[in-house]
């Protein structure tokens, strides 16, 4: 019983800090919900099971009941009577008419058609067989007929081949969903929705591309519209028209006219399918047109688009205003500037004329004072010491600028005599410091 | 069930595998199933009877009666037992007898000259069943010198229980006591199994795998998707073609012959339109294609055809396997259909076991191998030589099947078959260790399907040694879909999102990987030394409740511990 242990190769984790269970094991979970199946009772090791099972217990017949219903069937119920009514008509067909006639509709899967799966046409093959098997007939002494029988088997024939269930898929009309008329369209508001959606799920069989986007409803988003637009402009369909070619003589003496009738039938295909792409794109032009989302999607783009250019021109107005104002401020500063500068280039020259004005009359009087200062001598000056004097002054004046003037005059405000020299000696003095006479140089002073 | 009757354990039962083409008889002598030769030689054994001047002919006998004599010629019967005429589908009968309504309707029957003279008789289909087992039972008493007096019988899946009950009361009256009727595809497996163990001389229970089983017969196939977990089967989904099966192989070369034929002799008699000449055909072709299972070329050879004419035609196996490829085509979807149905994808199948005669054609088998993965092992004489001959399987597992029972009394097995004992919960989800820096791989350790209780015990190397977490989880199995860019060789870079040729479309790559689910407990196991190795053990109790125990290999201690019932 002990079966080898199985070998896994996994790198386990280290356990995570701080990681700590009681007698470390942390329960975290039960098991999912059991499926509930039957096994076989073969083999041996289903014995044991059976001995384990079995071992000293009685099943209660409550048990045995829930038991049975509990296991998950794996087979199918059995095929029962045919649900869909035979059409008295179709029972009279003949099988050598079987181009023109409704397969779906000879298995009783006219409510499916494309949908069959293999599965269903299986089944309902099988139904069928059961039921119009000419044996059987023959068996009842009814007249041995077996032209539905042959119409089953090639509708069979027909469906069951993946090639085949297509070429006779592209033609079945039955399985077409017309498009509805504008006016019952507009009818109800919901109505396109309706009537639309199976159109373009019928429709929908033709695509190489499965699966296909659904027509949907009126609170579909923009990007699921779109996207089922995209899809359908872009159609990838398989379906082709070879159903419906013209029979090809298949004897050997017409060739010619094999060749001929296959080159008709080549064209008519290519013909067909150039309609049908056609037919598609004018049923999507249609839908578009009546498409009540493309018109809110487009009025909501409209809006937006409003929105926008009158955000955009507000904002283009409220530039140039800005513009604008910006400018007149401009010219406003540069005005004023101008008028400022005029102004106080006025005021300098005036202030430069009254500066002037003062140096002149500031050097007038510390010329004036030479002479109330005796021309520094002490008793009568002498001419040549007038000369000097009045040298030495001028010489004084021209080192000095209109500050030093004016500082130079308040001093000699009010003196005479001696004072006044020991002014001009001072000026002098600070000028020899300064470095703006040399020593000496004004004699006078010195 | 016990093995107490003292009278019971001398009786000697068979395995019959009661098909609608062909019958087999099987025993198993030291644990080795074989299957019977019956007088002539058969081992396969044409469930056909035929009448002829008063006297009985079964097997390959009474198929040669089917050219000559084909009103008193039964075959395909048994899929009509327990059935009502509404309910069967005649086709099969159409070149030997016709199937009649018998009982109001409740039946079905056959008439048949089976006196010399006098008045035509109607044969029920189960006394021709009875007839047919008889037959059966006495060439097995007749090979084993024992008076066989017991069997398991196999049947198809779907047999309803007024089938089995119909099959019941022929086989008794033929004197035959059934033990029990089993599925035929669990019987293939079965056998298919008990060779493997033989083979592989191991004891234990067969690795878990699930197996499709393809039982692809006569004049139906039927398909079965079977978990096999620990040696117990549970079957997970049936599919049934009751019109696909080697006879549609036939037609594919009754077709092309007949066509031959009519190109030869441009002026003769289509021989498809006269009974005889197609029943030539019908057992002329089934010739040619099992001599095509094993050579390159077959040769029909039928004297007086059509008008008199005879006829030769060599046909090699690629013509039949080109004539054949819709047929061959038909038989892949179906059991893609069943994989499908089972809610599994084809690599989720490790084992595709052909069985039934159509089984040994080498194109199916090389069809199979490229539905399914690599991975996946498609067991057949053209694919494996250690194969099974598939068209003994089923007759071989009855006959295991029987051996282990035989023993028993009645009222056990039926004890034990009953659905309180069979039905059982199975895991919903597969069970394993979560590992990875997320936690989100999986490690398997039981599957999905396992039915419980089970126990499975797993071990892990720890490489770095130390303190290790063990995350238990439920696993699930995704399939991974990548596409293969074909290597390139210019780089058209810049481009990478206009792909849309459909001429080098990337290829598609399809894995399985299993991805972690719900965590139900983690375990801590400390101190394993460096290269150590950790053993964990699952438990799953039959009130679904788990028991999980984990230890260093060769340490002591461990860590245990336990997970509630699921609540319904
Ligand atoms: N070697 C073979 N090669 C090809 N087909 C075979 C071979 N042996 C048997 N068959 C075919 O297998 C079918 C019978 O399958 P089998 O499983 O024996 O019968 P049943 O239908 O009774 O289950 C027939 O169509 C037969 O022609
Ligand atoms: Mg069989």
């Amino acid at each position: 019983m002990a079966a080898a242990a199985i070998q896994l190769k996994t790198a386990l984790p280290s356990l995570p800090d701080g990681w700590s269970a009681e007698k470390d094991f942390k329960p975290m979970g039960s098991l999912s919900q059991p499926t509930s199946r039957a096994i076989e009772p073969v083999g041996p090791h289903f014995l044991a099971h059976a001995r384990r099972k079995r071992h000293k217990r009685t099943f209660s017949e409550d048990e045995r009941i829930q038991a049975e219903k509990s296991a998950k069937k794996t087979e199918d119920e059995d095929v029962g009577e045919i649900s869909e009514p035979e059409d008295p008509m179709m029972l009279q067909r003949e099988a050598k008419d079987w181009k023109s006639q409704d397969h779906y509709a000879v298995l009783g899967l006219s409510k499916k058609r494309w949908r069959a799966t293999e599965e269903d046409i299986k089944k309902a093959h099988r139904k069928k067989v059961l039921k119009h098997h000419p044996d059987k007939k023959a068996a009842h002494g009814q007249e041995e007929n077996d032209q539905f029988f042959k119409c089953i088997q090639r509708a069979t024939d027909i469906l069951q081949d993946p090639v085949k269930r297509r070429q006779f898929d592209s033609v079945d009309e039955n399985a077409d969903k017309e498009p509805p008329s504008k006016k019952d369209v507009q009818k109800k508001p919901g109505n396109l929705y309706k009537l639309y959606g199976p159109v373009f799920e019928a429709e929908g069989r033709f695509s190489k591309k499965q699966p296909v986007p659904q027509f949907g409803g009126a609170d579909a988003s923009r990007e699921h519209v779109e996207a089922f637009y995209n899809f359908w402009y872009n159609f990838d369909s398989w379906r082709t028209f070879e159903y419906l070619d013209e029979d090809v003589p298949d004897d050997n003496e017409n060739r010619d006219q094999k060749r001929h009738q296959e080159r008709k039938n080549q064209n008519a295909r290519k013909k067909r399918k150039a309609e049908d792409n056609q037919r598609l794109r004018k049923l999507l032009d249609d839908t578009m047109a009546l498409d009540e989302r493309i018109k809110k999607f487009r009025q909501e783009g409209n809006k937006e688009k409003n929105k926008k250019r009158e955000e955009k021109e507000a904002a283009e107005k409220a530039a140039k205003e800005e513009a604008q104002r910006k400018k007149e401020e401009d010219e406003r500063l540069a005005k004023e500037k101008e008028v400022a500068d005029k102004a106080s280039r006025e005021e300098g020259k005036k202030a430069k004329e009254a500066a002037k004005n003062a140096a002149k009359k500031n050097k007038r009087t510390i010329r004036n004072a030479a002479k109330d200062g005796n021309y520094f001598a002490e008793g009568e000056p002498s001419p040549k010491d007038i000369d000097q004097a009045l040298q030495d002054t001028d010489a004084l004046i021209l080192k000095l600028d209109a500050d030093e003037l004016a500082a130079v005059t308040s001093k000699l405000q009010g003196k005479s005599g001696a004072d006044v020299k020991a002014v001009f000696q001072a000026e002098t003095k600070r000028l020899v410091e300064a470095g703006k006479a040399k020593d000496g140089e004004l004699k006078t002073f010195s | 069930m016990n093995a107490e009757d003292g009278d019971q354990a001398s009786r000697t039962a068979i395995g019959i595998s009661f098909g609608n083409s062909y019958s087999s008889i099987a025993y198993t002598v030291d644990e080795k199933a074989e299957v019977i030769a019956n007088e002539e030689g058969d081992r396969q054994i044409p469930s056909i009877l035929s009448y002829v001047s008063g006297e009985e002919f079964q097997g390959t006998q009474a198929k040669a009666q089917i050219i000559r004599n084909p009103r008193n010629t039964i075959a395909y019967f048994r899929d009509f037992l327990g059935k009502s005429f509404k309910e069967i589908d005649p086709t099969p009968c159409h070149a030997s007898a016709h199937p009649v309504e018998i009982d109001g309707g409740k039946s079905v029957g056959f008439t048949v000259q089976e006196t010399e003279e006098g008045e035509k008789s109607t044969l029920s289909v189960s006394e021709v069943t009875t007839r047919h087992l008889r037959r059966l039972r006495q060439s097995a008493s007749d090979y084993l010198g024992k008076d066989v007096v017991a069997t398991v019988i196999t049947i198809p899946s779907d047999f309803s229980d007024s089938q089995k009950s119909a099959l019941t009361a022929a086989a008794k009256a033929a004197g035959l006591d059934v033990l029990q009727f089993i599925p035929e595809p669990i019987s293939s497996l079965l056998a298919h199994d008990a060779k493997q163990q033989l083979s592989e001389s191991s004891s234990g229970a067969p690795k878990d795998k699930t197996v499709v089983v393809a039982d692809l017969g006569g004049t139906r196939s039927d398909i079965s998707v079977v978990a096999s977990r620990g040696g117990i089967y549970s079957t997970l989904a049936t599919v049934h073609d009751y019109e696909l099966g080697g006879s549609s192989l036939d037609q594919v070369l009754i077709e092309y012959a007949a066509k031959e034929f009519m190109k030869k002799n441009k002026n003769a008699t289509d021989p498809k339109s006269n009974a005889r000449s197609l029943a030539k055909l019908t057992i002329e072709a089934e010739n040619v294609k099992k001599a095509l299972s094993i050579g390159q070329t077959a040769a029909f050879s039928i004297e007086s055809l059509s008008d008199g004419i005879d006829f030769s035609l060599t046909v090699n196996r690629t013509r039949f396997e080109l004539l054949a490829n819709k047929v061959v085509a038909s038989f892949g979807r179906l059991i893609q259909s069943a994989v499908q149905k089972a809610g599994l994808d084809v690599l989720d199948i490790d084992t595709v076991l052909l069985a039934g005669g159509s089984s040994h054609i080498p194109k199916l088998s090389s069809s199979m191998q490229s539905i399914f993965p690599e991975s996946t092992a498609v067991v057949a004489p053209a694919a494996s030589a250690s194969a099974v001959n598939p068209s003994e399987l089923v007759s071989r597992g009855a006959a295991i099947q029987a051996s282990l029972i035989s023993e028993f009394e009645h009222s056990d097995i039926e004890g034990s078959t009953e659905a309180v004992v069979t039905v059982t919960p199975h895991l919903q989800k597969a069970l394993g260790l979560a590992s990875g820096k997320d936690g989100e791989q999986f490690s398997l350790i039981i599957n999905a399907d396992t039915p419980v209780p089970v126990r499975r015990t797993a071990q892990v190397s720890v490489a770095d040694g130390g303190d290790v977490l063990l995350r238990i989880a439920e696993g699930e199995r995704e399939i991974k879909v990548t596409k293969e860019e074909k290597p390139q060789t210019n780089g058209a870079k810049g481009e990478d999102d206009s792909d849309d040729d459909s001429d080098d479309e990337p290829e598609e790559v399809r894995e399985k990987v299993w991805k972690a689910g719900k965590v139900l407990a983690e375990a801590g196991i400390k101190g394993v030394k460096k290269g150590g190795k950790v053993e964990i053990q699952i438990n799953v109790n039959t009130d679904l409740s788990v028991t999980v125990v984990a230890r260093e290999v060769g340490g002591k201690g461990g860590v245990r511990g336990e997970l509630e019932a699921t609540k319904a």
